[in-house]
């Protein structure tokens, strides 16, 4: 029956949603695209002028447009493999039978972080960080620790987006690999479990398979939203100290909205999307060969 | 022999599962008991865990700082977004449930893109362009805008839901003379029903969240929650008590949302990748 649906049917079906998309994804996708290729600034817009790619070379060669891409490669490197860990270790905790009722409302208590505010994040992380007043350092104070200044040092700053990346996204990664690892047939888990004793090994031979797709999954989002962390940081820091804490997005937001260099903050933008969607392209062709 | 080892690892579990749950909540115990303090109390060093609770911050501001007018604004936009989402994005997974036609998966893998695209990437042109239209600082512009991600949750999620409806069910009406529009109006759209509430609240939860978008393109009038609460931030003597306040009446809905929805927060944060 679905042949004989005709080409009318299959417009008005679709027709309302893709042109919902193309009016607010794609048009101003196009419109930053011709942007990029301008001098436009906001505060001297009489002096706008067509400047070809002059916008994109000097994003290409720019020392603070790299060193917000180092910094943000740099959060990704360190936080995200802690993620896996940490959450690899909650999905095989809560994936194993016995004590259930404790199990569900760890599950329930791993949606809170996932599911606050991204802005919230970051105002709660400067009150709890507070050199004077926050709690963080009180209890570090109980282990005999000095009162860390976490906000206004430049290093303890990026330590403290890690510690919140960490906080807001293991439960996200560990609640995605204890769906992966509830694919794995259970007789299969069962006879392994019976062969071996190693909690290792049969993570190893036989749950990691399962794993990949779920794995793959977790590295493309994790990749897209850290190019795209702006709230946390930006509420937290604003992006300081310095540029200690100035992520990629929120460079570029400080490029387009406080120094009003639309062009140049648009070139920057583009650039990233295509690092964005290169970085997707590449993960989904190197992991799923892997698989099949 | 066997037994005192099982029960002492049965320990171990029992206590990293502590562990972990106290690691999630603590922050919010942490958010709630300062948005129940004094400035007095909440500036006291080293913090205080046991002091005598007010609400005075939620009243002041509710009633003086113009969050309750930020709360009626973050509602109007999400529940705005999330019904457009869910009147164009329901026929449209429909159709890319049950109809065959060329360029079907290239919309498909168009539709996912989306949730690729950094905010930061469109907030600008749209700024520009909505100031053109006299669109900024209007509920429209954010409605308008948040569909990039609502829209697409709304797709896949109920794409997935309409599959897993027999089609027989549709057979049978086709016979009977029934239209395509008919069959899923009065069929299909029932019993994606659950679908639709598992995409709407997602919906919900990420507008009502979104920052970018909001504090670019609605300054004033049209400022939503999250760009309210980030207002405080700005001057010399910071009223913790009233942000932490403010944080929780944002994440207090957020949060009861998510719970009912926690099977399917997965899914929707993956797109469908993880089921």
């Amino acid at each position: 029956m679905t042949a004989h649906v005709r080409r009318k049917t299959i417009v008005a079906f679709l027709g309302p949603a893709v042109a919902a998309l193309l009016l607010v994804g794609i048009a101003p996708l196009l419109y930053a695209v011709w942007k990029s290729l301008h001098n436009f600034n906001l505060t001297k817009q009489a002096q706008t002028k067509f400047v070809g790619l002059s916008n994109y070379a000097e994003v290409l060669t720019d020392l603070s447009f790299w060193q917000a891409m180092g910094r943000t490669a740099t959060l990704f490197l360190i936080s995200v493999p802690i993620q896996i860990a940490l959450g690899l270790l909650i999905a095989i905790v809560l994936h194993r039978p016995g004590l259930t009722l404790f199990k569900t409302l760890t599950r329930l208590s791993l949606v809170l972080p996932m599911a606050t505010t991204y802005a919230v994040v970051g105002l709660l992380a400067q009150v709890m960080l507070n050199q004077k007043y926050g709690v963080v350092n009180q209890m570090l104070g109980w282990i005999g620790i000095d009162p860390i200044n976490f906000i206004g040092d430049p290093t303890n700053a990026f330590i403290a987006v890690i510690i919140w990346d960490i906080w807001q996204w293991t439960p996200f990664v560990a609640l995605v690999l204890l769906a992966g690892l509830s694919t794995v047939p259970p007789e299969i888990e069962e006879a392994a479990q019976l062969e071996t004793k190693s909690q290792w090994l049969v993570l190893r031979y036989v749950q990691l398979p399962f794993l990949i797709p779920s794995l793959v999954a977790v590295l493309i989002l994790r990749t897209a939203d850290t190019l795209k962390l702006f709230d946390m940081p930006f509420t937290m820091t604003r992006g300081g100290p310095g540029s200690a804490t100035e992520f990629i997005a929120v460079l570029i937001e400080r490029v387009g909205n406080r120094q009003f260099d639309i062009g140049l903050a648009s070139a920057q933008a583009i650039i990233m999307l295509a690092i964005t969607i290169f970085l997707a392209r590449l993960y989904i062709r190197f992991f799923y060969r892997e698989v099949n | 022999m066997a037994a005192p080892l099982q029960r002492r690892a049965l320990w171990a579990e029992g206590l990293l599962l502590v562990a972990i749950c106290l690691f999630c909540i603590f922050p919010f115990y942490w958010m709630v008991t300062t948005s129940l303090k004094t400035q007095v109390v909440a500036l006291q060093s080293p913090p205080a865990w046991v002091f005598t609770p007010t609400l005075a911050n939620y009243w002041e501001v509710l009633f003086e700082d113009k969050v309750g007018a930020s709360l009626i604004n973050s509602i109007i936009v999400a529940v705005c977004t999330t019904a457009l989402a869910v009147i164009l994005g329901t026929p449209a997974a429909y159709a890319l449930a049950r109809f065959e036609f060329r360029g079907k998966q290239d919309l498909w893998f168009w539709f996912i893109t989306n949730r690729f695209v950094s905010p930061v990437v469109l907030a600008f042109p749209v700024f520009l362009i909505s100031r053109e239209l006299g669109l900024r600082d209007t509920h429209l512009a954010l409605i308008l805008m948040y569909l990039t991600f609502t829209l697409p949750i709304v797709i896949w999620i109920c794409t997935d839901q309409f599959r897993s409806i027999p089609r027989e069910l549709d057979e049978a009406a086709l016979l009977e003379g029934a239209s395509q529009w008919r069959i899923f109006r009065s069929i299909c759209l029932p019993l994606a029903m659950p679908g639709v509430a598992v995409s709407s609240i997602l919906s919900f939860i990420f507008s009502w969240n979104e920052l970018l978008f909001a504090y670019i393109l609605a300054p004033k009038a049209a400022k939503t929650a999250p760009a309210m609460a980030i207002t405080f931030m700005e001057g010399y003597d910071v009223p913790y008590g009233k942000i932490m306040a403010t944080s929780t009446l944002i994440v207090i809905p957020v949060l009861i949302f998510a719970l009912i929805a926690s099977k399917h927060l997965v899914r929707g944060l993956t797109m469908g990748a993880v089921k």
